[in-house]
Protein backbone atom coordinates (compact mmCIF):
# COMPACT_ATOMS: atom_id res chain seq x y z
CA UNK A 1 0.00 0.00 0.00
CA UNK A 2 2.67 2.30 0.75
CA UNK A 3 4.41 3.88 -2.69
CA UNK A 4 7.69 3.30 -3.04
CA UNK A 5 10.28 5.90 -2.18
CA UNK A 6 11.63 7.95 -4.69
CA UNK A 7 15.00 7.00 -6.72
CA UNK A 8 17.88 9.33 -4.93
CA UNK A 9 18.70 12.43 -6.41
CA UNK A 10 21.64 12.80 -8.42
CA UNK A 11 25.04 12.49 -6.42
CA UNK A 12 26.71 15.44 -8.46
CA UNK A 13 23.96 17.79 -7.53
CA UNK A 14 25.38 20.51 -5.04
CA UNK A 15 22.07 20.62 -3.82
CA UNK A 16 21.29 17.96 -1.34
CA UNK A 17 19.76 19.32 1.84
CA UNK A 18 18.35 22.66 -0.10
CA UNK A 19 17.59 20.03 -3.32
CA UNK A 20 13.97 18.94 -2.76
CA UNK A 21 11.39 19.86 -5.81
CA UNK A 22 8.46 21.96 -5.31
CA UNK A 23 7.54 24.64 -3.64
CA UNK A 24 8.47 26.03 -0.12
CA UNK A 25 5.15 25.44 1.32
CA UNK A 26 4.98 22.14 -0.25
CA UNK A 27 7.88 21.11 0.93
CA UNK A 28 6.94 21.71 4.43
CA UNK A 29 4.66 19.50 4.55
CA UNK A 30 4.77 15.78 5.88
CA UNK A 31 3.41 14.17 2.16
CA UNK A 32 5.62 17.30 0.25
CA UNK A 33 8.81 16.13 2.22
CA UNK A 34 7.83 12.07 1.48
CA UNK A 35 7.24 12.99 -1.98
CA UNK A 36 10.51 14.16 -2.70
CA UNK A 37 12.60 12.26 0.05
CA UNK A 38 10.54 8.68 0.93
CA UNK A 39 9.46 7.95 4.50
CA UNK A 40 12.06 7.96 7.60
CA UNK A 41 14.89 5.49 6.60
CA UNK A 42 15.31 3.56 9.49
CA UNK A 43 17.72 1.29 9.45
CA UNK A 44 16.44 -1.37 11.33
CA UNK A 45 18.34 -1.67 14.93
CA UNK A 46 20.92 0.18 16.27
CA UNK A 47 24.58 0.44 15.17
CA UNK A 48 24.15 0.30 11.08
CA UNK A 49 22.99 4.13 10.83
CA UNK A 50 26.97 4.53 13.19
CA UNK A 51 28.47 2.32 10.16
CA UNK A 52 26.61 4.15 7.32
CA UNK A 53 27.53 7.67 9.27
CA UNK A 54 31.73 6.80 9.11
CA UNK A 55 31.86 5.26 6.52
CA UNK A 56 29.88 8.06 4.87
CA UNK A 57 32.67 10.11 6.42
CA UNK A 58 30.58 12.89 8.09
CA UNK A 59 31.41 15.14 10.53
CA UNK A 60 29.78 18.31 12.90
CA UNK A 61 28.33 20.91 11.05
CA UNK A 62 27.89 23.07 13.57
CA UNK A 63 31.47 24.14 13.97
CA UNK A 64 33.81 21.52 15.59
CA UNK A 65 33.95 19.36 12.16
CA UNK A 66 33.53 16.37 14.81
CA UNK A 67 33.23 13.02 13.29
CA UNK A 68 29.35 12.05 13.68
CA UNK A 69 29.57 7.90 14.09
CA UNK A 70 32.42 9.15 17.04
CA UNK A 71 29.91 10.82 18.98
CA UNK A 72 26.98 7.96 17.81
CA UNK A 73 29.02 5.42 19.10
CA UNK A 74 30.43 6.89 22.38
CA UNK A 75 26.69 7.62 23.23
CA UNK A 76 25.56 4.05 22.33
CA UNK A 77 28.31 2.74 23.99
CA UNK A 78 27.52 4.78 27.61
CA UNK A 79 25.61 3.39 30.14
CA UNK A 80 21.94 4.70 30.96
CA UNK A 81 19.10 5.08 28.48
CA UNK A 82 20.06 8.21 25.99
CA UNK A 83 18.96 11.35 24.61
CA UNK A 84 19.24 13.06 21.16
CA UNK A 85 19.26 16.71 21.38
CA UNK A 86 19.02 18.41 17.97
CA UNK A 87 20.71 21.67 18.22
CA UNK A 88 19.21 24.84 16.17
CA UNK A 89 20.49 27.48 18.56
CA UNK A 90 22.68 29.00 15.95
CA UNK A 91 24.03 31.99 18.45
CA UNK A 92 26.13 32.94 15.91
CA UNK A 93 25.30 36.32 14.80
CA UNK A 94 26.93 35.68 11.33
CA UNK A 95 25.00 32.89 10.53
CA UNK A 96 21.57 31.65 9.49
CA UNK A 97 22.10 28.27 7.63
CA UNK A 98 20.10 26.44 10.43
CA UNK A 99 17.60 28.80 10.15
CA UNK A 100 17.15 28.36 6.70
CA UNK A 101 17.39 24.84 6.73
CA UNK A 102 14.54 24.64 9.74
CA UNK A 103 12.48 26.38 7.47
CA UNK A 104 12.91 25.02 4.20
CA UNK A 105 13.42 21.05 4.92
CA UNK A 106 12.13 20.84 8.82
CA UNK A 107 11.21 17.13 8.15
CA UNK A 108 14.33 16.09 7.41
CA UNK A 109 15.96 17.40 10.19
CA UNK A 110 13.17 15.46 12.02
CA UNK A 111 13.99 12.46 10.28
CA UNK A 112 17.60 12.40 11.05
CA UNK A 113 16.78 13.34 15.09
CA UNK A 114 14.28 10.00 14.48
CA UNK A 115 17.49 7.71 12.81
CA UNK A 116 19.28 8.65 15.50
CA UNK A 117 17.08 8.20 18.15
CA UNK A 118 17.37 4.83 17.18
CA UNK A 119 21.08 4.33 16.59
CA UNK A 120 21.86 4.95 19.98
CA UNK A 121 18.34 3.75 21.52
CA UNK A 122 17.17 6.76 23.20
CA UNK A 123 13.50 7.39 24.04
CA UNK A 124 13.22 10.79 24.11
CA UNK A 125 14.48 14.03 21.80
CA UNK A 126 14.88 17.31 22.34
CA UNK A 127 14.54 20.22 19.39
CA UNK A 128 16.60 23.08 20.80
CA UNK A 129 15.43 26.17 18.79
CA UNK A 130 16.45 29.96 19.10
CA UNK A 131 13.20 31.29 19.33
CA UNK A 132 12.05 32.88 16.11
CA UNK A 133 8.36 33.23 16.14
CA UNK A 134 7.60 32.24 12.50
CA UNK A 135 10.79 29.32 12.10
CA UNK A 136 8.83 28.12 15.63
CA UNK A 137 5.33 27.99 14.17
CA UNK A 138 6.92 25.67 11.13
CA UNK A 139 8.44 23.49 13.13
CA UNK A 140 5.57 23.03 15.51
CA UNK A 141 3.10 21.97 12.41
CA UNK A 142 5.82 19.34 11.04
CA UNK A 143 6.13 17.92 14.57
CA UNK A 144 2.26 17.94 14.98
CA UNK A 145 1.70 16.64 11.61
CA UNK A 146 4.28 13.74 12.47
CA UNK A 147 2.41 12.57 15.86
CA UNK A 148 -0.90 12.50 14.03
CA UNK A 149 0.88 10.20 11.32
CA UNK A 150 2.67 8.13 13.96
CA UNK A 151 5.32 7.25 12.36
CA UNK A 152 8.41 8.55 14.95
CA UNK A 153 10.22 6.25 17.56
CA UNK A 154 10.60 8.86 20.23
CA UNK A 155 8.59 12.30 20.84
CA UNK A 156 10.43 15.18 20.23
CA UNK A 157 10.29 18.10 22.35
CA UNK A 158 10.95 21.65 21.48
CA UNK A 159 13.15 23.48 23.94
CA UNK A 160 13.53 27.34 23.05
CA UNK A 161 17.34 28.23 23.21
CA UNK A 162 17.93 31.74 24.61
CA UNK A 163 19.75 34.35 22.06
CA UNK A 164 23.27 34.05 23.42
CA UNK A 165 26.37 33.34 21.84
CA UNK A 166 27.41 30.45 23.87
CA UNK A 167 23.63 29.24 24.45
CA UNK A 168 25.01 26.28 21.47
CA UNK A 169 27.96 24.67 23.34
CA UNK A 170 27.30 21.82 23.69
CA UNK A 171 26.87 21.32 27.78
CA UNK A 172 25.15 24.63 27.78
CA UNK A 173 22.41 22.66 24.85
CA UNK A 174 22.36 19.79 28.13
CA UNK A 175 21.92 22.51 30.83
CA UNK A 176 19.05 23.99 29.34
CA UNK A 177 17.18 21.06 28.50
CA UNK A 178 17.90 19.72 31.72
CA UNK A 179 16.12 23.08 33.60
CA UNK A 180 18.53 25.21 34.32
CA UNK A 181 20.90 28.13 32.76
CA UNK A 182 22.21 27.66 29.41
CA UNK A 183 25.78 28.02 30.41
CA UNK A 184 28.62 25.52 29.37
CA UNK A 185 29.83 23.69 32.66
CA UNK A 186 33.46 21.73 33.41
CA UNK A 187 34.05 19.21 31.69
CA UNK A 188 34.75 16.05 31.64
CA UNK A 189 32.16 14.33 31.72
CA UNK A 190 31.24 14.95 28.04
CA UNK A 191 27.29 15.68 27.43
CA UNK A 192 28.12 12.02 25.40
CA UNK A 193 28.80 10.54 28.98
CA UNK A 194 25.95 12.52 31.37
CA UNK A 195 23.85 15.06 29.43
CA UNK A 196 20.53 15.77 29.92
CA UNK A 197 19.37 14.98 33.12
CA UNK A 198 22.49 12.75 33.65
CA UNK A 199 22.07 10.81 30.44
CA UNK A 200 24.17 9.73 27.80
CA UNK A 201 23.13 12.64 25.39
CA UNK A 202 24.10 13.39 21.37
CA UNK A 203 23.95 16.95 20.17
CA UNK A 204 24.03 17.31 16.74
CA UNK A 205 23.56 20.36 14.92
CA UNK A 206 20.38 20.25 13.20
CA UNK A 207 22.68 20.36 9.71
CA UNK A 208 24.29 17.28 10.42
CA UNK A 209 20.95 15.65 11.46
CA UNK A 210 19.60 16.45 8.16
CA UNK A 211 23.05 14.64 6.45
CA UNK A 212 22.20 11.78 8.62
CA UNK A 213 18.63 11.45 7.34
CA UNK A 214 20.55 11.50 3.68
CA UNK A 215 23.50 9.18 4.29
CA UNK A 216 20.44 6.80 5.65
CA UNK A 217 18.58 6.77 3.03
CA UNK A 218 21.25 7.10 -0.04
CA UNK A 219 24.76 5.58 1.93
CA UNK A 220 27.69 6.29 1.86
CA UNK A 221 28.94 6.45 -1.56
CA UNK A 222 26.20 8.62 -2.76
CA UNK A 223 27.68 10.98 -0.22
CA UNK A 224 30.86 11.00 -0.70
CA UNK A 225 30.11 12.02 -4.65
CA UNK A 226 30.72 15.41 -3.47
CA UNK A 227 33.18 17.03 -1.44
CA UNK A 228 36.76 15.83 -1.15
CA UNK A 229 38.23 12.28 -0.31
CA UNK A 230 38.88 13.81 3.63
CA UNK A 231 36.15 16.13 4.15
CA UNK A 232 33.31 14.37 1.61
CA UNK A 233 29.90 15.85 1.18
CA UNK A 234 27.88 19.26 1.07
CA UNK A 235 28.08 21.83 4.04
CA UNK A 236 25.55 25.14 4.35
CA UNK A 237 27.29 28.38 4.05
CA UNK A 238 26.18 31.67 4.63
CA UNK A 239 27.79 34.02 2.77
CA UNK A 240 27.83 37.48 3.71
CA UNK A 241 29.29 41.27 4.05
CA UNK A 242 30.40 42.82 0.88
CA UNK A 243 28.83 40.33 -1.47
CA UNK A 244 26.29 41.39 -4.09
CA UNK A 245 23.30 38.58 -2.86
CA UNK A 246 24.09 37.89 0.80
CA UNK A 247 22.45 34.24 1.55
CA UNK A 248 22.73 30.88 2.72
CA UNK A 249 24.25 28.10 -0.41
CA UNK A 250 24.97 24.93 -0.41
CA UNK A 251 28.51 23.92 -1.57
CA UNK A 252 30.43 20.60 -1.79
CA UNK A 253 32.88 20.72 0.85
CA UNK A 254 36.35 21.89 -0.90
CA UNK A 255 35.03 24.52 -3.12
CA UNK A 256 36.94 27.44 -3.88
CA UNK A 257 36.58 30.29 -1.94
CA UNK A 258 36.01 32.18 -5.26
CA UNK A 259 33.10 29.74 -6.05
CA UNK A 260 31.41 30.42 -2.17
CA UNK A 261 31.58 33.95 -2.82
CA UNK A 262 29.91 33.87 -6.34
CA UNK A 263 27.24 32.08 -5.29
CA UNK A 264 26.29 35.00 -3.20
CA UNK A 265 26.90 37.43 -6.72
CA UNK A 266 30.36 37.69 -5.70
CA UNK A 267 32.18 40.43 -3.71
CA UNK A 268 31.07 44.04 -4.49
CA UNK A 269 34.82 44.83 -5.51
CA UNK A 270 38.12 44.22 -4.01
CA UNK A 271 37.90 42.37 -0.62
CA UNK A 272 40.00 43.02 2.31
CA UNK A 273 39.76 39.89 3.93
CA UNK A 274 37.29 37.29 4.70
CA UNK A 275 36.16 35.97 7.66
CA UNK A 276 35.81 32.41 8.06
CA UNK A 277 34.17 30.17 10.58
CA UNK A 278 32.12 32.66 12.64
CA UNK A 279 33.10 34.99 15.60
CA UNK A 280 35.29 31.82 16.90
CA UNK A 281 36.79 31.93 13.65
CA UNK A 282 39.86 33.62 11.85
CA UNK A 283 40.05 36.23 8.92
CA UNK A 284 42.08 35.44 6.07
CA UNK A 285 43.86 38.00 3.49
CA UNK A 286 40.94 38.47 0.82
CA UNK A 287 43.28 38.28 -2.22
CA UNK A 288 44.91 35.13 -1.33
CA UNK A 289 41.57 33.37 0.46
CA UNK A 290 39.70 33.73 -3.14
CA UNK A 291 42.24 30.84 -4.36
CA UNK A 292 41.54 28.74 -0.95
CA UNK A 293 39.32 25.46 -0.88
CA UNK A 294 36.48 26.12 1.59
CA UNK A 295 37.96 22.65 3.67
CA UNK A 296 40.34 22.15 6.78
CA UNK A 297 42.93 20.76 4.41
CA UNK A 298 43.09 24.15 2.84
CA UNK A 299 42.09 26.29 5.72
CA UNK A 300 43.89 24.69 8.81
CA UNK A 301 47.60 25.89 7.45
CA UNK A 302 45.91 29.06 7.54
CA UNK A 303 44.96 29.14 10.65
CA UNK A 304 41.08 29.01 9.93
CA UNK A 305 38.46 26.00 9.82
CA UNK A 306 35.48 25.58 7.79
CA UNK A 307 33.87 26.01 11.30
CA UNK A 308 29.88 26.17 10.99
CA UNK A 309 30.21 27.65 7.07
CA UNK A 310 30.27 31.40 8.40
CA UNK A 311 31.85 33.27 5.12
CA UNK A 312 32.06 37.36 5.63
CA UNK A 313 33.50 39.16 3.25
CA UNK A 314 35.53 42.58 4.39
CA UNK A 315 35.30 45.47 1.66
CA UNK A 316 38.49 47.47 1.14
CA UNK A 317 37.22 50.42 3.37
CA UNK A 318 36.08 49.14 6.12
CA UNK A 319 38.37 48.46 8.92
CA UNK A 320 39.21 45.04 9.89
CA UNK A 321 40.55 46.56 13.15
CA UNK A 322 37.60 47.96 14.32
CA UNK A 323 35.77 45.36 13.14
CA UNK A 324 37.98 43.02 15.17
CA UNK A 325 37.51 45.17 18.21
CA UNK A 326 33.80 45.43 17.99
CA UNK A 327 33.23 42.04 17.67
CA UNK A 328 35.81 41.31 20.66
CA UNK A 329 33.37 43.28 22.88
CA UNK A 330 30.44 41.10 21.42
CA UNK A 331 32.33 38.16 22.72
CA UNK A 332 33.70 39.88 26.62
CA UNK A 333 29.73 40.99 26.86
CA UNK A 334 28.09 37.36 25.34
CA UNK A 335 30.71 35.80 28.16
CA UNK A 336 28.87 33.54 30.91
CA UNK A 337 31.33 35.05 33.23
CA UNK A 338 31.32 32.03 35.19
CA UNK A 339 35.52 31.66 35.10
CA UNK A 340 37.68 34.05 36.38
CA UNK A 341 40.15 34.41 33.67
CA UNK A 342 37.50 35.11 30.77
CA UNK A 343 35.10 37.00 33.15
CA UNK A 344 38.54 39.30 34.26
CA UNK A 345 40.09 38.96 30.85
CA UNK A 346 38.07 39.44 28.11
CA UNK A 347 36.57 43.02 28.56
CA UNK A 348 40.20 44.67 29.02
CA UNK A 349 41.07 42.22 25.96
CA UNK A 350 38.16 44.25 24.03
CA UNK A 351 39.05 47.73 25.64
CA UNK A 352 42.51 47.10 24.37
CA UNK A 353 41.70 46.74 21.13
CA UNK A 354 39.37 49.65 21.08
CA UNK A 355 42.40 51.68 21.58
CA UNK A 356 44.28 49.44 18.99
CA UNK A 357 41.10 50.67 16.82
CA UNK A 358 41.11 54.30 18.01
CA UNK A 359 37.91 54.11 18.64
CA UNK A 360 38.47 55.27 22.28
CA UNK A 361 37.95 58.69 21.81
CA UNK A 362 40.16 59.52 24.90
CA UNK A 363 43.16 57.69 23.62
CA UNK A 364 45.08 59.73 20.86
CA UNK A 365 48.36 58.02 19.39
CA UNK A 366 50.37 58.53 16.46
CA UNK A 367 53.61 56.62 16.17
CA UNK A 368 54.60 57.20 19.92
CA UNK A 369 55.51 54.35 22.51
CA UNK A 370 52.36 54.06 23.45
CA UNK A 371 50.63 52.13 20.37
CA UNK A 372 53.70 49.47 21.22
CA UNK A 373 52.60 49.34 24.66
CA UNK A 374 49.12 48.80 23.60
CA UNK A 375 50.04 45.72 20.97
CA UNK A 376 51.58 44.24 23.50
CA UNK A 377 49.08 44.42 26.29
CA UNK A 378 46.81 42.51 23.72
CA UNK A 379 49.29 39.57 23.04
CA UNK A 380 49.71 39.70 26.63
CA UNK A 381 46.12 39.35 27.50
CA UNK A 382 45.95 36.70 24.76
CA UNK A 383 48.16 34.63 26.26
CA UNK A 384 46.90 35.11 29.47
CA UNK A 385 43.27 33.62 28.59
CA UNK A 386 43.93 30.92 25.83
CA UNK A 387 42.42 27.87 26.92
CA UNK A 388 41.89 29.01 30.51
CA UNK A 389 38.03 28.53 30.73
CA UNK A 390 35.62 25.60 31.23
CA UNK A 391 34.27 26.12 27.55
CA UNK A 392 36.58 27.14 24.24
CA UNK A 393 35.09 30.86 24.63
CA UNK A 394 38.39 32.67 25.73
CA UNK A 395 40.14 30.30 22.88
CA UNK A 396 37.67 30.91 20.44
CA UNK A 397 37.98 34.74 20.97
CA UNK A 398 41.64 34.68 21.10
CA UNK A 399 41.53 33.11 17.31
CA UNK A 400 39.73 35.24 16.21
CA UNK A 401 42.26 38.50 17.49
CA UNK A 402 45.48 36.71 17.05
CA UNK A 403 44.31 36.27 13.10
CA UNK A 404 43.22 39.81 13.28
CA UNK A 405 46.85 41.03 14.16
CA UNK A 406 48.58 38.89 11.55
CA UNK A 407 46.23 39.74 8.72
CA UNK A 408 45.92 43.86 9.46
CA UNK A 409 49.12 44.43 10.14
CA UNK A 410 49.47 47.39 8.10
CA UNK A 411 45.93 48.81 9.40
CA UNK A 412 47.55 48.22 12.39
CA UNK A 413 50.16 50.64 11.01
CA UNK A 414 47.98 53.06 9.58
CA UNK A 415 46.35 52.89 12.98
CA UNK A 416 49.40 53.83 15.04
CA UNK A 417 49.88 56.65 12.30
CA UNK A 418 46.28 58.02 13.60
CA UNK A 419 44.76 56.60 10.01
CA UNK A 420 41.98 54.10 8.93
CA UNK A 421 40.70 52.79 6.09
CA UNK A 422 37.39 52.74 7.28
CA UNK A 423 37.15 56.02 8.80
CA UNK A 424 33.21 57.00 7.32
CA UNK A 425 32.13 52.90 7.05
CA UNK A 426 29.66 51.95 9.63
CA UNK A 427 30.22 48.25 11.49
CA UNK A 428 29.95 45.17 9.05
CA UNK A 429 29.82 42.46 11.15
CA UNK A 430 26.60 41.88 13.26
CA UNK A 431 26.69 42.52 17.01
CA UNK A 432 23.15 41.99 18.50
CA UNK A 433 22.53 43.53 21.74
CA UNK A 434 22.45 42.10 25.06
CA UNK A 435 19.02 40.63 25.75
CA UNK A 436 17.33 42.75 28.87
CA UNK A 437 16.79 41.21 32.21
CA UNK A 438 18.45 38.75 34.20
CA UNK A 439 16.66 35.81 33.02
CA UNK A 440 18.42 36.13 29.95
CA UNK A 441 20.07 32.30 29.99
CA UNK A 442 16.91 30.58 29.80
CA UNK B 1 56.61 -0.50 42.00
CA UNK B 2 54.64 1.55 39.30
CA UNK B 3 54.08 5.20 39.69
CA UNK B 4 51.12 6.69 38.11
CA UNK B 5 51.60 10.63 36.87
CA UNK B 6 49.15 13.14 37.66
CA UNK B 7 48.79 16.27 36.68
CA UNK B 8 46.96 19.27 38.32
CA UNK B 9 44.13 20.91 36.64
CA UNK B 10 41.47 23.36 38.03
CA UNK B 11 37.99 23.75 37.29
CA UNK B 12 37.90 26.76 36.23
CA UNK B 13 33.86 27.23 37.23
CA UNK B 14 34.63 26.03 40.84
CA UNK B 15 37.90 28.16 41.23
CA UNK B 16 37.21 31.25 43.27
CA UNK B 17 41.14 32.25 43.36
CA UNK B 18 41.78 32.27 46.95
CA UNK B 19 45.24 31.69 46.03
CA UNK B 20 45.77 28.98 48.46
CA UNK B 21 46.89 26.23 45.88
CA UNK B 22 49.96 29.18 44.69
CA UNK B 23 50.90 29.55 48.49
CA UNK B 24 51.49 25.44 49.21
CA UNK B 25 52.65 24.67 45.79
CA UNK B 26 54.63 27.86 44.26
CA UNK B 27 56.71 25.26 42.50
CA UNK B 28 53.43 24.38 40.00
CA UNK B 29 51.15 26.72 40.59
CA UNK B 30 51.52 30.84 39.89
CA UNK B 31 48.47 33.79 40.03
CA UNK B 32 47.92 35.69 37.06
CA UNK B 33 46.82 39.37 37.08
CA UNK B 34 43.89 38.81 38.86
CA UNK B 35 44.77 36.07 41.22
CA UNK B 36 43.46 32.97 39.02
CA UNK B 37 46.05 29.98 39.05
CA UNK B 38 47.96 29.03 36.33
CA UNK B 39 49.04 25.84 36.18
CA UNK B 40 51.80 24.07 35.19
CA UNK B 41 50.61 21.45 33.38
CA UNK B 42 53.23 19.21 33.08
CA UNK B 43 52.88 16.10 34.83
CA UNK B 44 53.85 16.34 38.67
CA UNK B 45 57.24 15.27 39.97
CA UNK B 46 57.37 12.72 42.13
CA UNK B 47 59.11 14.73 44.94
CA UNK B 48 56.13 17.20 44.78
CA UNK B 49 53.14 14.38 44.94
CA UNK B 50 52.47 14.98 48.71
CA UNK B 51 52.45 18.99 48.21
CA UNK B 52 50.17 18.92 45.38
CA UNK B 53 47.74 16.51 47.40
CA UNK B 54 47.92 19.07 50.30
CA UNK B 55 47.33 21.68 48.08
CA UNK B 56 44.01 19.67 46.61
CA UNK B 57 42.69 18.99 49.99
CA UNK B 58 43.09 22.72 50.76
CA UNK B 59 41.12 24.56 48.39
CA UNK B 60 38.37 25.76 50.00
CA UNK B 61 36.32 25.33 46.86
CA UNK B 62 37.15 22.11 45.81
CA UNK B 63 38.38 23.26 42.51
CA UNK B 64 41.77 21.25 42.40
CA UNK B 65 42.13 18.31 41.18
CA UNK B 66 44.78 15.73 40.29
CA UNK B 67 44.43 13.82 37.05
CA UNK B 68 45.78 10.64 36.53
CA UNK B 69 47.80 10.60 33.18
CA UNK B 70 46.22 8.81 30.72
Amino acid sequence: MSRPAPPAPAAHDPRRLLAAPGARAERRTLAGHRAGFGPTPYLGGPHRLTEAVQAAGLTGRGGACFPTARKLHAVAAASGRAVVVGNGAEGEPASSKDRVLLAEVPHLVLDGIQVAAEAVRARQAYLYLAGVPALVTVVRAALAERAAARTDLVPVELVPAPVRYLAGEESAVTARISGAAAKPRFTPPRVFERGVRGRPTLVQNVETLAHIALVARYGPAWFRALGTPDEPGTMLCTVSGAVARPTVVEVPVGTPLRDVLGAAGGGTGPLAAVLLGGYHGSWLAGAPAADLRLCNADLRPHGATVGSGVVVALPENVCGVVETARVARYLADQAAGQCGPCRNGLPLLADTLAALAGTVGTVRFGPHPLSRMIRGRVDQLTTLVDGRGACHHPDGTVRLVRSALRVFGPEIARHEHGDCVGRSAPGLLPVPPLPAGPDSWW
Amino acid sequence: MVTVADRIRVDPIACDGRGICAELLPELVGLDEWGFPLIDQRPVPPELAQHARRAVAACPTLALRLIADP
